[in-house]
């Protein structure tokens, strides 16, 4: 990539923003899943909106193509740039534009931290639902682009939920606006089409978000199990109950172990098959009813044990070790396959039961903690990728998790995207005509698809379709 | 019109399924996603422009077009998950049958849309007609988890899946959802259901249009939220007064705790209705408009609505309206003009508020459009996913007004 380029970036942003030397973008060679590196040409940080239109349409004018990256806490290999590609990064973006508690609506850049919204909301008893496990660092650009989950959305419902309206810069650096602060739309529903598309469709430059009012009452459960199907039986059991608890967490014996054996230790009962989270929440007198049912429900689908957090600070340690647990995982080995996959919540004993073949068969060691309450999984498998074998089991192992999941009707992605990670597999979740609509409606939006190329569409499997006119 | 097509169609679908409609154009009744997406390739073949239809009883079959194809024949209700909440149904199945069909497994769609109770999912998906429950479940697109559509030339897509959640891939769902079968016709879909509440009470009040949604604002920064919260005119209540109604549905305790918010807050004299009388009642405010010619919906949040209220009422009138006292969103049906309705739609942008045109006899679709007042760049945007999903243009839509 040419200097000349460098310096015109320099010249919009400041040269101190543009980022060229190797060791100065080695940090921008992954994002959260090592697996996958890439190092970009360059890496440019607009400070302002204009900076941004300016820097991508100076990129359109050269043809070069670009990578929007946040917080890099994806988990998808999402985020990285090939190294003919520009990585325009957004965490100077950082500034909540406008807070709206009558229309419990807030207008954030794209820049600005996840966790940050909740905390500038609190006042007015209002926070932002959608609460990835990396909501202390991640962005809600991010967020838009991967269409984020996290625990609490088994009630509130993922990222595109929240969503209402979108200032979006185009990759040939148009600006349009869509949707509106109602979340009813214009025209079409280009708001929910725009929301995960991962960074392919352009960049949004101003998001308008639901708030939700703080509830009044909260209750945490924490039951273990001796089995996994029995603690997967109470998730059902709690679901057709007509309860929606706001979260319903699981770890297996593997992920408690290692929980209990880090500096998170959060006294779960390390001998627990499957240890259960689950979190009512609502107005008091409804709350406290709620919890009492669940907890005769955990404790007829045969829990061992259960405990109840009433204050907060019972709640924060029972949820310390469900938050920590990714980082206590990747202190058993040099590294950490993080999975993510979906199965009917039916299929999860079934599953579960197959990742542990699976992983017996290559000889891995694999620790689950998922969404039990949406069927989400999170498969991890420990590992040290300094050695190429290693390395190849793992692949392999994830090769026949995610077609496990498809086998039973799932989706090899519940809330980390597609990215990098998950394009082998594509071709087997959709047919050749609907990964063509896909690229189709992609070149509506970047019809040189110069934003974020390579990701989520494997073009060999994708059926041409013909071109819509283009500019 | 070339009868060579009709032969064609007939020798495909069998004679039976290729019949005239009222006014003479041929209707074809495909009853197999192929069978359908066939029927599309063949007629983009021949050059001829299609209407699409459900049942004909919301958007009026009267779009002027050489062959009306109708989704009834797609009208099984194909799998029924009660242990994982999910259903797959085709695009044809009348609404009531489907509800019917959940009940027996303990679950429901919690979709309350206006019009007839035979509509069918693919017209309410398609349109994105929401009632009073989506104050407490969301609007349509949160219960739709992913489709099986045929385009305009005959291509089958099926984005999303039929787990609850789910990133793979661009959402293209989302696009067929309220794209009033722009973006192709919707033949599967895959449904999030819920199970059947163990309570489920509604309560009514009855007062001065204004008092109300003081009311309504005092529940919400009491942080109150019910399944439905929703405000009648007096013609859509049947009554002298402006009505509210909450629904509230959940747990025993849930509903309890719900009722006694909404008496301690309110100040209001509440009703509550029995499980027929709240029935009828539900059914009777949902199915008021079902004869008027023209239905509207505007995009209003809660705070603004009464400038609302008084901004329809000026322009058009104060006789059917539906209104959502907490999430916002208001529905109004009766008679207007095309310039009524541009009035209105531009009075309405000006204040961040869209307005949709759900129904309305032909010509004012095609005068109006169901969208309009697209912000700036966007227009060219929706024209080109039309060219992707439509390209010879052969789905007669009216997306947007002439003038527009």
């Amino acid at each position: 990539m040419s200097q000349a380029l460098a310096a015109e970036l320099g010249r919009i942003v400041g040269p101190r923003w543009v980022r060229t030397r190797p060791s100065e973008l080695t940090a921008y060679e992954a994002d959260g899943l090592p697996a996958h590196a890439s190092r970009p040409a360059l890496a440019v940080l607009p400070g302002t909106r204009t900076e941004l239109i300016a820097v991508i349409r100076l990129l359109h004018v050269a043809a070069v193509p670009f990578v929007a990256r946040g917080a890099g806490t994806g988990l998808s290999g999402g985020a990285l740039a090939a190294p003919d590609a520009v990585l325009v990064v957004l965490t100077r973006l950082n500034r909540i534009l406008h807070l709206d508690p009558a229309r419990r609506r807030a207008v954030v850049e794209p820049g600005v931290v996840n966790a940050r919204l909740s905390d500038a909301a609190l006042p007015h008893g209002l926070y932002y639902a959608p609460d990835p496990s990396s909501q202390s660092a991640c962005t809600l650009g991010g967020n838009v682009a991967e269409n984020a989950g996290g625990p609490h959305c088994l009630k509130y419902g993922v990222t595109t939920n929240h969503v209402v309206a979108l200032e979006v810069l185009l990759p040939d650096g148009q600006v349009v606006r869509l949707g509106s602060r109602s979340g009813e739309s214009w025209g079409p529903d280009l708001v929910g089409l725009f929301v995960g598309s991962e960074g392919m469709f352009g960049i949004a430059t101003e998001i308008t978000l639901r708030l939700e009012p703080l509830p009044a009452s909260v209750r945490t459960l924490l039951a273990a199990f001796p089995s996994i199907r029995a603690a997967s039986e109470a998730v059902s059991g709690i679901i057709a109950a007509g309860i929606v608890p706001a979260a319903m967490e699981m770890m297996d014996q593997a992920c408690v172990r290692a929980v209990e054996a880090s500096i998170y230790a959060a006294g779960y009962p390390a001998d627990a098959a499957a240890v259960l989270l689950v979190e009512v929440d609502g107005a008091p007198g409804a709350v406290q009813a709620e919890a009492d049912q669940v907890e005769a429900l955990l404790l007829r689908h045969r829990a061992t044990e259960v405990r109840r957090a009433d204050t907060p600070a019972e709640r924060v340690r029972l949820w310390q070790g469900r938050k920590k647990a990714f980082g206590a995982m990747g202190r058993i080995a040099p590294d950490l396959a993080v999975q993510d996959a979906v199965v009917p919540r039916s299929a999860l004993p079934d599953i579960l039961d197959q990742v542990a073949a699976i992983a017996a068969r290559y000889d891995l060691r694999v620790a689950n903690v998922f969404h039990a309450g949406d069927g989400n999984l999170h498969p991890n498998i420990s590992f040290d990728g300094r050695d190429p074998a290693i390395v190849a089991r793992v692949r392999a192992a994830n090769h026949d998790i995610m077609h496990a999941c498809l086998a039973v009707g799932g989706s090899i992605t519940g809330e980390h995207g597609v990215g990098s990670d998950k394009l082998e597999y594509m071709p087997d979740a959709f047919d050749a005509e609907t990964l063509g609509a896909m690229r189709a409606v992609r070149r509506v939006f970047d019809p040189s698809s110069r934003a974020n190329p390579g990701k989520v569409l494997p073009n060999h499997a994708c059926r041409e379709w013909r071109r819509g006119a283009v500019a | 019109m070339n009868p060579g097509v009709l032969d064609r169609l007939r020798a495909l679908l069998g004679t039976a399924a290729v019949s005239r409609d009222p006014d003479g154009v041929p209707r074809a009744v495909p009853d197999s996603v192929d069978a359908l997406a066939a029927t599309l390739r063949l007629v983009d073949e021949a050059g001829w422009r299609v209407r699409l239809e459900g049942h004909g009883s919301w958007v009026p079959p009267d779009a002027r077009a050489d062959l009306a194809l109708t989704t009834r024949g797609l009208d099984r209700i194909v799998a029924v998950h009660p242990a994982d909440l999910v259903a797959t149904v085709e695009g044809g199945v009348p609404m009531d049958a489907l509800q019917r069909r959940l009940a027996v497994d303990g679950m429901w769609l919690p979709l309350d849309p206006p019009g007839r109770p035979e509509r069918t999912i693919g017209s309410v998906v398609a349109t994105a007609t929401a009632g009073a429950l989506r104050a407490g479940f969301g609007p349509v697109r949160d219960h739709v988890l992913g489709c099986t559509a045929v385009t305009g030339d005959g291509r089958v897509i099926r984005p999303g899946g039929t787990v609850v959640k789910n990133v793979a891939g661009y959402d293209l769902t989302k696009l067929q959802v309220g794209g009033f079968g722009a973006f192709g016709v919707l033949t599967t879909l895959h449904l999030r259901l819920r199970a059947r509440p163990a309570a489920d009470i509604t309560l009514l009040a009855r007062a001065p249009r204004d008092h109300l949604t003081s009311a309504a604002r005092d529940l919400a920064d009491a942080g109150a939220s019910f399944s439905a919260l929703e405000l009648f005119s007096p013609t859509v209540a049947a009554d002298a007064d402006w009505m509210l109604a909450a629904r509230c549905t959940g747990s025993a305790a849930g509903v309890a705790g719900d009722r006694a918010q909404l008496l301690d807050t309110t100040g209001l004299a509440w009703t509550e209705l029995d499980r027929d009388r709240a029935h009828a009642f539900w059914h009777l405010v949902t199915h008021a408009g079902s004869g008027a010619a023209v239905t509207l919906r505007l995009g209003v949040l809660a705070p603004g609505l009464d400038e609302l209220l008084d901004l329809v009422g000026q322009q058009l009138d104060e006789g059917l309206i539906w209104a959502g006292a907490s999430h916002g969103g208001l529905r109004w049906a009766g008679d207007a003009s095309p310039d009524q309705l541009r009035t209105l739609r531009n009075l309405a942008a000006a204040r961040e508020v869209p307005l949709t045109l759900e129904r309305a006899p032909w010509a004012t679709r095609q005068a109006v459009g169901h969208f309009g007042a697209y912000r700036e760049g966007v227009g060219p945007l929706v024209a080109q996913l039309r060219e992707v999903f439509d390209p010879s243009g052969r789905l007669v839509v009216a997306m947007d007004g002439v003038d527009s």
